[in-house]
C-alpha cells in the first residue's frame, strides 16, 4: 500500500493502482466539475477513452485519473 | 533501430502477434499505453512472458505516419518499423440517458476493469444494463468482487437468431450458461426487454429508473431501483484512430482487412476488435494470422477458425443491435455530449439551423468537440441526425502537450 | 447562389433584405468547406491600405449590425494584438500602422503602439523579451459556422444539398445551374463556391487552394489568450506569393474555451492531409509567444483550403463573359471578415444599387 494526498487528504492505494481507482474505492466519486454546468465528474469509462476523470497530479493539469498510476506522496487536486 | 514489425496494443491480438513474430525471427516492438501488457481482456492476469520482443509500456501512441521505408509510431518516443500491426481494441459504447453523466454511472467495461485491473469494488449495490452477451461476465465479475448486483437488464429480447449464434460456438454457449447459472444461484434477476432509462442523484447515483421496452426499445412501465452504481454497455466501438490516420479503408465502425489481416494500405495490418468486435478468441487468431501474412502461409486451420469466429461475431452483432427507441429515453435537457455538455435540445437547434449530418451538427453545436473527441457521443449524434455512425478522423489519437509536439518539427525527429 | 459558406450565406441574407429571393446550392451543406475550417477572423490589422482594407472596414461595421439584427454567432469585438520580437520589427509594425491610419475613407483604422512594458496589460501570459506591439481594437471574431448557418436561416433561402455541375447558358447569359437534383433557373447566379469557385469550365477563374492548418488545444475554463495575437511575420506571409510552406504564430481563444493556433500557408493543391512537421512548427511558435501553453494539450488539428487569387484580392462582381453571372469568391483567408461587405456589393450590383465600396479593383475581368 502507498499513500497519496487528494486535496490535502490522505488516500491509500495499492501498488500499481490508478489514482482514479483509489479515489473511487475511497468513496471519492467526483473530483472535478464541468466547465459549463458545474456538474460533478469522476470515473466513467475507466479505460482512458472518455476523459471525464481529469485531475491535476503534482501540478501537471488534465491527467486522466484512470490512466495515472498512484505514487507515494503524489499531490492530487481536482 | 528499426523493427521489422511494430505492434500497437498489447491485448490478446497484439500479444499473440508479437509472440508468433518473435518466434519466426522478426525484430518486434510491442507498444501499449498501460504499464502492464494484456489490454482490457487480460487485465489483472499474470503478465505473459515475451522473449525476443521489445516491449514498450506506458507508450500512448498519438500518431502513426508513413515514411520512406515503413512507418513511424509516435508515442513519448518514436519507433520505426517496416510493417505496422494495429491492435488497439475497442471501448464501450453507451447510449445517453438522463443522468448518465452522474458519478456512479460506469461503462460495463469500465466496471469490469475496476475489478480485474484495479482490484476495487466499483460499488456496493449495482444495476448492470445494456445489450449483448458481455453483460453476463461483467455481472459475474461484480458478484465475485462482493458487489450486490440487484438486476441485470438486457434491452433486446431473446430471439431464435441469438440461439443460432450460440450454436455456432458451443464453448461460448457453455460459457453463457455458466454465467446464467451463477447469476441464478445468487438470485440476481436477468431481465430481457428492460433498460436503465434514467439515473438519479445529486452528486452521485442514488437510484435508477428501469423501464420495460418494446421490441424497438420504446420505454413503458417504469419503476425505480435504489443503487449506488450502474454499469451500462451497449456494445463496443473499435478504436481505429491510428488506422484512419494512415487512410485504411473502413466499413461501418471497423477497418477492412483481407483474410490475412492486411488493410487497404500496404504494410499496415490490423487484428482484433479494430477489424470488427468479435472478442478475445477471434483476436488471438487474427494476431497469429497477421504474422502469417509476413512470413509463410497461414495454416488452413487458422483461416477456418477465423471464419467460424467471425460468423459467430456477426450473428451476435445482429442479435444485439442498438435500436432506435433509446431516443425516447432522452429529454430535451439530457446531455448527449458529456465533454461539451451538449444537450439534445442544442442538437435539435443545430438541426433546425440546417445541420443535416453529424459533422455539421458538431460544427454548430459542438458535440464531439471536447476532450474525448466524440468517442463517447459520436454514435449517438450520428443516430440523432439519422446517419449510420462512422469512424471520425482524429489526427491526435491521444492528446499531447504542445511542448511534446514541438519536438516533431524536423524530419529526423518526426 | 452556389455555396453555403459564409459568403453565400451573407449574400443570401443581404439579397433577402433587398427583396430578392435566393436558393442556395451546396454539395456539402452549410459551412462544409473553407468556412468550417476557419477561425472566424474579422481583421483590419493585417491589411495594407488599399481596396481590401476598405472592404474590411465596411465589413467590420456590417458585422456589428448583423450581430444586432441576427446574432447568435458569438461575435466578439476582442481586438487584435500584433507583437514584434525585435525593435526593428516593431519599427516596421509601427510604420505599417501609421500607413493604415492615413488611409482615406469614412471609417479609418484605429491602432495604437503598445510598448514592451505594457504588453502584459493586454496579454498577461505573453513571453518575456518581446519588443512591443500594435493594438487594433477593430479586430473581431465570430464563430464562422454558426454565422453562416444563422444568416442562411434568417435569409429564408432554400438550401439544396447537391453539387452544381455547370451553368445553364442561353446565348451570352446564364439562366441557371444544372445540379445533381435537376435544373434550377434564376434571374441571376452568384458563384460563392470559395476554393472551388474557379473550376466552372464555362467561366473559369484563377482561384487556387492555399492550405492552412489549425491546431486546437484542450478547453480552458479561462483561456490564457484574450485577443487575436500574432507576430509580424503573419502580415508578410498573408501578402506573399510563395508556394512553399510559410508559418507564423497566430493564437487566439474561442468562446468554447479552446485556443486556436495557426497559421500555415502552402500551395499543395486540394490535399488536406495532416503534416505533423507543420503542426509541430505551429506548436513551437505558439509556445514561444505563450510559454504557459507548453504543458497544455492539443486535442485536434485540421486543414482548410483558402481560396487564393493571384493578386490576393477577392473576386467580386459580374462575370466579364456571361451576363447574369456574378462572382463572390477568392477571399483567401479573409472570407469571414469580408463576407458582409462582399454581400452588400453583390446585392447592389444585382439590384442596380450603388455599392458603398468601389467595386472596380475586385472585378472578375481583371485577370482576362
Amino acid at each position: 500500500m502507498i499513500e497519496f494526498r487528494f486535496e490535502g487528504r490522505p488516500v491509500a492505494a495499492e501498488d500499481g493502482q490508478s489514482i482514479g481507482a483509489a479515489l473511487h474505492a475511497a468513496g471519492i466519486r467526483s473530483w472535478r466539475t464541468t466547465r459549463i454546468g458545474g456538474r460533478p465528474r469522476g470515473l466513467f469509462c475507466a479505460i482512458g477513452a472518455c476523459f471525464d476523470c481529469l485531475l491535476t497530479v503534482n501540478g501537471t493539469p488534465d491527467q486522466r485519473a484512470c490512466q495515472t498510476v498512484a505514487r507515494a506522496g503524489d499531490e492530487v487536486t481536482g | 533501430m528499426s523493427y521489422d514489425l511494430a505492434v500497437v496494443g498489447a491485448g490478446p491480438a497484439g500479444l499473440t502477434a508479437a509472440r508468433v513474430a518473435a518466434r519466426r525471427g522478426l525484430r518486434v516492438a510491442l507498444l501499449d499505453a498501460y504499464a502492464t501488457p494484456g489490454g482490457q481482456f487480460l487485465r489483472g492476469t499474470a503478465p505473459p512472458r515475451l522473449t525476443g520482443v521489445d516491449v514498450m509500456l506506458g507508450q500512448r501512441v498519438w500518431a502513426v505516419e508513413k515514411s520512406s521505408d515503413g512507418f513511424r509510431v509516435h508515442a513519448s518516443t518514436t519507433t520505426t518499423a517496416t510493417t505496422l500491426l494495429v491492435a488497439t481494441g475497442a471501448h464501450d459504447k453507451v447510449v445517453p440517458f438522463p443522468g448518465w453523466d452522474l458519478p456512479g454511472v460506469l461503462t460495463a467495461g469500465g466496471a469490469q476493469a475496476l475489478v480485474k485491473g484495479e482490484r476495487i469494488r466499483p460499488g456496493e449495490e449495482m444495476v448492470v444494463a445494456g445489450t449483448g452477451p458481455f453483460l453476463l461476465p461483467v455481472a459475474v465479475t461484480l458478484l465475485d468482487a462482493g458487489v450486490r448486483v440487484k438486476e441485470v437488464l438486457e434491452a433486446n429480447r431473446p430471439s431464435p437468431r441469438m440461439a443460432a449464434a450460440l450454436a455456432l460456438v458451443p464453448s461460448k454457449a457453455r460459457e453463457a450458461l455458466g454465467y446464467a447459472s451463477r447469476l441464478a444461484a445468487a438470485r440476481v434477476p436477468y431481465r430481457t426487454g428492460h433498460a436503465v432509462v434514467a439515473a438519479h442523484g445529486e452528486d452521485s447515483v442514488e437510484g435508477v429508473t428501469v423501464a420495460r421496452l418494446t421490441p424497438g426499445w420504446r420505454p413503458y412501465a417504469w419503476r425505480t431501483v435504489d443503487c449506488d452504481t450502474v454499469a451500462v454497455g451497449y456494445g463496443f466501438t473499435p478504436q481505429v484512430d491510428l488506422l484512419l490516420q494512415l487512410g485504411c479503408a473502413v466499413a461501418g465502425d471497423h477497418v477492412v482487412t483481407d483474410d490475412r489481416q492486411r488493410t487497404s494500405v500496404e504494410g499496415v495490418l490490423a487484428a482484433g476488435e479494430v477489424t470488427g468486435v468479435a472478442g478475445a478468441p477471434s483476436a488471438v487468431v487474427e494476431g497469429a494470422l497477421a504474422v502469417h501474412s509476413l512470413v509463410g502461409e497461414p495454416p488452413p486451420r487458422l483461416l477456418a477458425e477465423k471464419a467460424r469466429l467471425r460468423r459467430f461475431a456477426r450473428a451476435l452483432d445482429l442479435s444485439y443491435p442498438v435500436r432506435d427507441g433509446w431516443r425516447d429515453w432522452l429529454t430535451p435537457g439530457t446531455v448527449v455530449c458529456r465533454c461539451e455538455e451538449v444537450t439534445l435540445r442544442a442538437i435539435d437547434e443545430a438541426r433546425d439551423l440546417g445541420a443535416h449530418d453529424p459533422r455539421t451538427v458538431k460544427l454548430l453545436a459542438r458535440p464531439g468537440m471536447g476532450w474525448c473527441q466524440g468517442r463517447m457521443c459520436g454514435h449517438a449524434v450520428a443516430a440523432l441526425t439519422g446517419h449510420e455512425p462512422a469512424p471520425q478522423k482524429r489526427p491526435f489519437a491521444q492528446p499531447i502537450t504542445l511542448a511534446d509536439l514541438t519536438l516533431h518539427d524536423r524530419e529526423d525527429n518526426a | 447562389m452556389i455555396g453555403a459558406g459564409i459568403v453565400g450565406a451573407s449574400c443570401a441574407y443581404a439579397l433577402m433584405r433587398a427583396g430578392v429571393r435566393a436558393t442556395v446550392v451546396d454539395r456539402g451543406g452549410v459551412a462544409s468547406g473553407t468556412t468550417g475550417a476557419g477561425e472566424g477572423n474579422i481583421l483590419v490589422s493585417d491589411k495594407e491600405p488599399g481596396p481590401e482594407l476598405e472592404l474590411a472596414l465596411r465589413s467590420g461595421e456590417l458585422w456589428r449590425e448583423l450581430d444586432e439584427e441576427c446574432g447568435g454567432f458569438e461575435w466578439e469585438p476582442k481586438g487584435g494584438l500584433v507583437v514584434a520580437e525585435t525593435p526593428e520589427v516593431l519599427d516596421a509594425l509601427t510604420a505599417f500602422a501609421e500607413n493604415q491610419r492615413r488611409h482615406p475613407g469614412p471609417a479609418g483604422v484605429v491602432a495604437s503602439v503598445v510598448p514592451a512594458t505594457s504588453l502584459r496589460d493586454f496579454e498577461p501570459h505573453l513571453a518575456d523579451g518581446l519588443a512591443g506591439g500594435v493594438h487594433y481594437p477593430q479586430d473581431a471574431q465570430v464563430q464562422p459556422m454558426l454565422a453562416a448557418a444563422r444568416l442562411l436561416k434568417a435569409s429564408g433561402a432554400r438550401l439544396v444539398r447537391t453539387a452544381v455541375e455547370r451553368f445553364l447558358v442561353a446565348g451570352d447569359r446564364v439562366a441557371g445551374v444544372r445540379t445533381g437534383q435537376g435544373d434550377l433557373y434564376a434571374d441571376a447566379v452568384v458563384n460563392a463556391a470559395g476554393t472551388w469557385a474557379g473550376s466552372f469550365p464555362q467561366a473559369p477563374l484563377p482561384i487556387r487552394p492555399r492550405k492552412g492548418f489549425i491546431l486546437v488545444t484542450q478547453p480552458f475554463a479561462v483561456p490564457p489568450v484574450r485577443h487575436k495575437v500574432y507576430t509580424a511575420a503573419y502580415v508578410t506571409n498573408v501578402a506573399s506569393d510563395a508556394e512553399g510552406l510559410e508559418t507564423s504564430g497566430v493564437i487566439e481563444s474561442t468562446r468554447a474555451g479552446t485556443v486556436l493556433i495557426g497559421a500555415s500557408r502552402q500551395r499543395v493543391g486540394y490535399d488536406t492531409a495532416i503534416d505533423y512537421r507543420v503542426l509541430a512548427k505551429l506548436a513551437r511558435q505558439a509556445v514561444a509567444l505563450f510559454p504557459v501553453l507548453a504543458d497544455r494539450q492539443v486535442m485536434r488539428a485540421y486543414a482548410g483550403l483558402r481560396p487564393y487569387s493571384p493578386d490576393h484580392l477577392p473576386v467580386i462582381g459580374p462575370d466579364h463573359r456571361l451576363r447574369n453571372l456574378f462572382h463572390a469568391c477568392g477571399h483567401e483567408g479573409a472570407g469571414i471578415g469580408l463576407a458582409p461587405a462582399t454581400a452588400e456589393m453583390i446585392t447592389a450590383q444585382i439590384t442596380g444599387g450603388s455599392p458603398r465600396v468601389d467595386p472596380a479593383p475586385f472585378a472578375p475581368g481583371r485577370f482576362a
